[in-house]
Parts: C-alpha cells; structure tokens; sequence
C-alpha cells in the first residue's frame, strides 16, 4: 500500500537523525583521541615515528571512505569477527577522521613559531611540557575552524552508512521514499534536519572561537 | 672553576662554520658584553651555551654541567643558564603572572601560592607590578621584554644569556629595558650579551669579546678594549658602528 509523506514520518526521520549525531559524535571523540596522537607523532623529532604517521594518514586520505566502510562491514566478518553495521560505522568513521584530524593538527601545531618552542626549552621544560603548555594551548586556538570544517564534513558522511543498512537519516530517507514513494518531501525533510546539524556546528564553532579569544 | 668553560668549540650550519674554535671561559659574577658584526657568530655562541644548538666539537661546561657529553641534562643546563631573546618569546596565551609561574610550577615545582610570590616579586622588580595579570598583546615591546627578562630571573639561573633583546625595540623603550639589565647586573648576576649598545658595554660590562669570523679576535677589560682596540678589525668595527 501507497501511503501519504505524514507528520508522523517527520518524526520518523528526526529520530533516525539522532544516530546520524550519535554516529558523527562517536567519530569526532574517536578519531579526535587518535588524530591527537597522529598529529602528534606527526611532529615529534623521531623519523621512523613520522614515517609511520605519514603512511597511516596516506593510506586513509588516499581511500575512499565508502571503501573503508565495507573493508570492515564486509572484511572483519572473513576473520570470524562478526560486526554491526553500527560498530563497522563507528569504526571506520573514526579511523576516517583521525587521519584528517590528525593533519589539521599537525598543521595547527606547526603553525606556532618555533621560537615558542625555543623560549620553553630556555626555561628548561621537557619537551611534552613545551608541548602541551606552549604549543598546544596555541595551536588550538589556530585549529578551531578547520576542525568544525571537517565535521560538517564528516556529519554529511555519516550518510554513507546507508550503503551497509546502517540506519541513519539516509537510510530512514530510503525506507521512507519505499513506502510513501515521496522522494522530494522526503529527501527535502531529511536535508533540512542535516542542514540543521550543520549550522548549528558552526555557529557552536563561532562561540568557541569568541570564548577562546577571550580567555586566551 | 669558571662558571662557564669552552674549549675550541666547533659550530657549523651544513657546510657553513659558524664558530671557529672558539675558547673561553666566564667567572662568576662576570658581565660580558659580546660585540661583532652581523654573521660573526655571536648568537651562535650564545644558543651553544644553553644547548640550542649542538656542537660539532669541542667542550663547554657550564655551572658544572658538561653540555657536549653524551645524555647531559640539558633542561637541568637550561634552568642554570637562563635566556632573553631579541624577540621576547613570551607565552601569547598566559597572562604575566603565568608567563612567569609555568617553568616554576612545571620544573621547580612550586606550589600555585609559591610561584605566584616570585611572580610578583620579579615582575615588581622590573617595575610591571601593575600589569601581572595584563597578556603580552596589551603590553609594549619594552614592557614585554621586561617580563621576559623577569621570567627568566625567576628561575634563579647561575648565568643569563641576553641576545641583543634591546634590537627590536623602538629607540624610546631601550632605556627601560637597559636599566633593569643595569639593576641585574648590580644584583651580581653573571651576564653574557650580545648587544649593539656600546655606551651600555663601556659602562656596565666587566669584560668585552669581540667576535669576528667566528673566533674570539679580542678579549678584554671593557673600558680598555673599547677605548684603545688592540687589533685592527675592532678598531674598524667600533668606528663603524660609533659613527
Ligand atoms: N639555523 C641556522 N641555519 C643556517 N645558518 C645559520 C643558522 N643560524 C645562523 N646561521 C648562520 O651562521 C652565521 C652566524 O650567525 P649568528 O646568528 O650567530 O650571527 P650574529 O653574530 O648573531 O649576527 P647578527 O648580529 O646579525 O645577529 C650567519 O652566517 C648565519 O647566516
Ligand atoms: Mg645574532
């Protein structure tokens, strides 16, 4: 049976929207611990480590995510490791933003004159203390927009998904259009609700950006 | 023991040598004021002291620190030998007081209430008591260079190592920076400069070393070097630089 784009479909879809939040949230603290740690054996003084870093950030920058994406849904399970679509998302989208994460964190930290760096060795501080009490402080103030940048980016990924059943807004936009054969109200709803996610981003990133001038 | 001791130490920037087998040594409670021209290694020699460059070969000691063995505490050397830079460095996102307190809290270990006594107390002696909790964007150039030079006082080092830190400051607000170097020097601090204030060198310093072509080409009392150079090459640079 044909049924009318209803209200009561609208409520569907916010709803799936929360895991489409869920799903960016859990990849911005995911791939933001590991982007850190990217970022920074990124700059330390340790060839191999570097290397390392390069190659991982190479590897995930020079692959589709979609790609990524199956490499856990579909591959994982080869190894006798079942996965959920929920866990292969939350997984690869991680990994996806850690890589990105970690070079626009590594950037940010190189963009702090390496006098800084200097004047905290003159006062005889070890060089994690240089790191997180000068440079960092520092490069986070630099590293605010291009951060919120990325996760509007990775907000609209989260919609690839979709492709492994995971139900997100998409894929709820899917089932929707499958049963009221209403694409445009549906998918017009569906951009609505990403629009708003994305706009509030950016404006919760114009705050953080004023709070952190102020307070330094 | 000289408080700092270097044996023909070698510096090269790829391969460019920078220092030539420099040899010298500083006693306590010495002010050295260190002159040349530009590119003659003055800086260099100053950032080998405190292990911001490594050398090539050679040996310096400083305050009983072997800089050039093999795994020397070096963040140890640089709480002995403190340094101001010609660009002041301080810390953009601290105010003064952190400015001051974060190498005591991190590598003294003061306590928050210790700390900020001895940011008061040099802050004061710089005469910024008023600005402690000003950032360094608010303050001038001298101010901040005064806070600088309070930074690296509170540390209590055995020696300070100042590179030109009046050079990139307006004509007006040298005389503020140099006269809180004057009141170190008073307090017996043992000083190494480099510095284009030859008025200041004649009057403050101990001892002049006038570096030229990355050797030491003269070492000697202050007022008697400056006044009757024993070598061509000073006499040439000080005519330059005094007229
Ligand atoms: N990090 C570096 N890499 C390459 N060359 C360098 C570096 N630092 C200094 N040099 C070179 O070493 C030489 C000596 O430099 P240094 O800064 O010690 O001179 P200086 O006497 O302090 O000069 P100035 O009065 O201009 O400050 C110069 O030729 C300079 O170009
Ligand atoms: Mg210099």
């Amino acid at each position: 049976m044909i049924r009318e784009f209803s209200p009561a479909d609208v409520v569907y879809l916010i709803a799936a929207a929360r895991w489409t939040v869920l799903l960016a949230l859990t990849a911005m603290v995911g791939g933001g611990l590991l982007g850190l740690l990217v970022a920074v054996l990124r700059i330390i003084p340790l060839r191999p480590v570097n290397w390392l870093a390069i190659g991982y950030v190479n590897l995930i920058q020079g692959t589709p995510l979609l790609g990524q994406l199956f490499v856990f849904f579909f591959g994982l399970p080869l190894f006798g490791l079942s996965v959920e679509a929920w866990t292969a998302a939350a997984l690869s989208l991680s990994i996806y933003a850690s890589a990105f994460f970690g070079e626009i964190w590594r950037g940010s930290l190189q963009s702090v004159s390496p006098r800084q760096w200097e004047a905290g060795a003159a006062l005889g501080l070890t060089y994690p203390q240089r790191l997180f009490y000068v440079i960092l402080p520092q490069a986070v103030r630099i590293s605010v927009p291009p951060t919120v940048g990325f996760l509007v980016q990775l907000v609209k990924n989260t919609s690839l998904t979709a492709l492994i059943g995971f139900v997100e807004l998409t894929r709820a936009s899917q089932i929707i259009t499958g049963a009221t054969f209403a694409p445009l109200p549906v998918y017009l709803t569906a951009a609505v609700i990403y629009f708003a996610i994305c706009f509030s981003l950016s404006q919760l990133s114009r705050r953080l950006e004023r709070g952190l001038h102020a307070a330094r | 023991m000289p408080l700092v001791e270097m044996r023909d130490v070698r510096k090269s920037f790829g391969s460019v040598e920078v220092l030539k087998g420099v040899s010298l040594s500083l006693e306590k409670g010495e002010i050295v004021a260190v002159i040349g021209r530009s590119g003659s290694g003055k800086s260099t020699l100053l950032r080998c002291i405190n292990a911001l460059e490594t050398v090539q070969s050679g040996k310096i000691v400083v305050d009983g620190i072997d800089v050039t063995a093999p795994g020397a505490d070096l963040n140890l050397l640089r709480q002995r030998a403190g340094m101001v830079f010609q660009s002041y460095n301080l810390f953009p996102h601290l105010s003064v007081e952190r400015n001051v307190t974060l190498a005591l809290k991190l590598v003294r270990r003061m306590d928050q209430a210790a700390a900020r006594r001895v940011a008061e107390q040099v802050v004061t002696k710089v005469g910024l008591a008023d600005k402690l909790q000003a950032y360094p964007d608010e303050l001038s150039g001298g101010q901040q260079q005064r806070v600088a030079i309070a930074r690296s006082l509170a540390m209590q080092p055995a020696l300070m190592l100042f590179d030109e830190i009046t050079s990139a400051l307006d004509p007006e607000l040298v005389g503020e920076v140099l006269r809180v170097l004057e009141e170190v020097a008073r307090e017996g601090m043992t000083m190494m400069l480099v510095t284009h204030e030859m008025n200041f060198a004649k009057n403050v310093a101990d001892r002049v070393i006038f570096m030229h072509e990355g050797r030491v080409h003269e070492d000697g009392p202050a007022r008697e070097t400056l006044a009757a150079p024993r070598t061509t090459e000073l006499g040439a640079f000080l005519s330059a630089v005094l007229h």
